[in-house]
């Protein structure tokens, strides 16, 4: 992996501020809730709390995993954005999530991702969900991002 | 020979049946996604609303509102087609909800942009056993065929002393 330590400290923050706008300029992301909590060099943590509405099986209180594949679609897309060749844009062209538990209801989700590598044209990311049981994951995904370059780059 | 069903009642008993299923849910309330019924055939659309977008430059639908919407529309066709039989023979247990399929993995594609307009779907049950189901489903926008997702899941279906 490229390390963002080479760059100059100004671009990296300037790319910080960046990928922070990118994802709280999102109204669905917003509307669920999500919140930056950690982002750059191909590195994002998203959380989202718990909320009644979002919740998938009313007999057990238990989010529902289109809520938490949201939060790892977004979050693959910040790592992405984050990633030290600067991309302009991403969107996803995959994901695959593996659901191992359900959530502890009431319990936040955070969500982090990693791009591990990109290409010319695409970029590959790692995600895992938690709650406050770190030791056991409650979902885990695999993607594949387009990875927009500036014209010229 | 038995007198057929008057098609008011027959119809009355599937759409209780549906509604109940997916009022159920709070998630599916809160997309907003509704389903229309043909007989047994479902379709689930999704209203356009200004909180779905993901990218408000194009502007796009959310990938994970994609996602969710066909992860939806798969557990909603997988509960339905398993309870069908008892439906019509009118052993559904009055307001108790049937258990739902629990998601095993779920693998979406993206094809096209989703647009800010409505979005339509419909699941297909490839295999269904005692424990496991498999099911494929497709999503689209104003012409059906220009799919702009589609997905693949694994489920674990619910077994009778689930709750």
């Amino acid at each position: 992996m490229k390390a963002a330590t080479d760059s100059p400290m100004s671009t990296e923050n300037d790319r910080t501020k960046l990928a922070r706008q990118f994802i709280e300029a999102i109204p669905h992301s917003r509307a669920l809730g999500m919140s930056l909590d950690e982002i750059g060099d191909g590195v994002a943590i998203i959380s989202m709390p718990y909320d009644t509405r979002f919740v998938g099986n009313p007999a057990t209180g238990v989010i529902h995993g289109g809520a938490v594949s949201a939060l790892m679609d977004t979050c693959g897309g910040a790592a992405v954005m984050s990633h030290g060749d600067a991309p302009v844009g991403t969107a996803t062209i995959d994901l695959r999530i593996d659901y191992m538990r359900a959530a502890t209801p009431g319990q936040r989700i955070r969500a982090r991702a990693e791009c591990y590598h990109v290409t010319r044209s695409v970029a590959f990311v790692r995600a895992t969900a938690l709650d406050d049981d770190d030791d056991n994951p409650v979902a885990s995904a695999t993607g594949a991002f387009t990875f927009q370059r500036a014209k010229g780059a | 020979m038995r007198k057929p069903e008057p098609v008011q009642v027959i119809k009355t008993r599937r759409d209780a049946a549906l509604r109940g299923l997916v009022e159920s849910v709070p998630y599916i309330q809160y997309l907003g996604v509704q389903f229309d019924r043909r007989g047994d055939e479902l379709t689930a659309v999704l209203p356009y609303r200004e909180d779905l977008i993901g990218n408000p430059l194009l502007p796009a639908i959310h990938g994970g509102v994609t996602a969710a919407f066909l992860e939806i529309t798969s557990i909603i066709e997988l509960t339905w087609s398993s309870q069908w039989a008892d439906m019509e023979e009118g052993k559904l247990a009055g307001d108790a909800l049937p258990p739902m399929p629990k998601t095993i993995d779920f693998t979406v594609d993206y094809l096209r942009t989703g647009l800010p307009r409505d979005a339509y779907a419909r699941a297909r049950v490839n295999r269904s056993g005692r424990r496991y189901a498999s099911v494929h489903v497709e999503a689209w926008q104003d012409n059906h065929d220009r799919i702009f997702a589609q997905a693949t899941g694994h489920f674990l279906m619910p077994t009778r002393d689930d709750g």
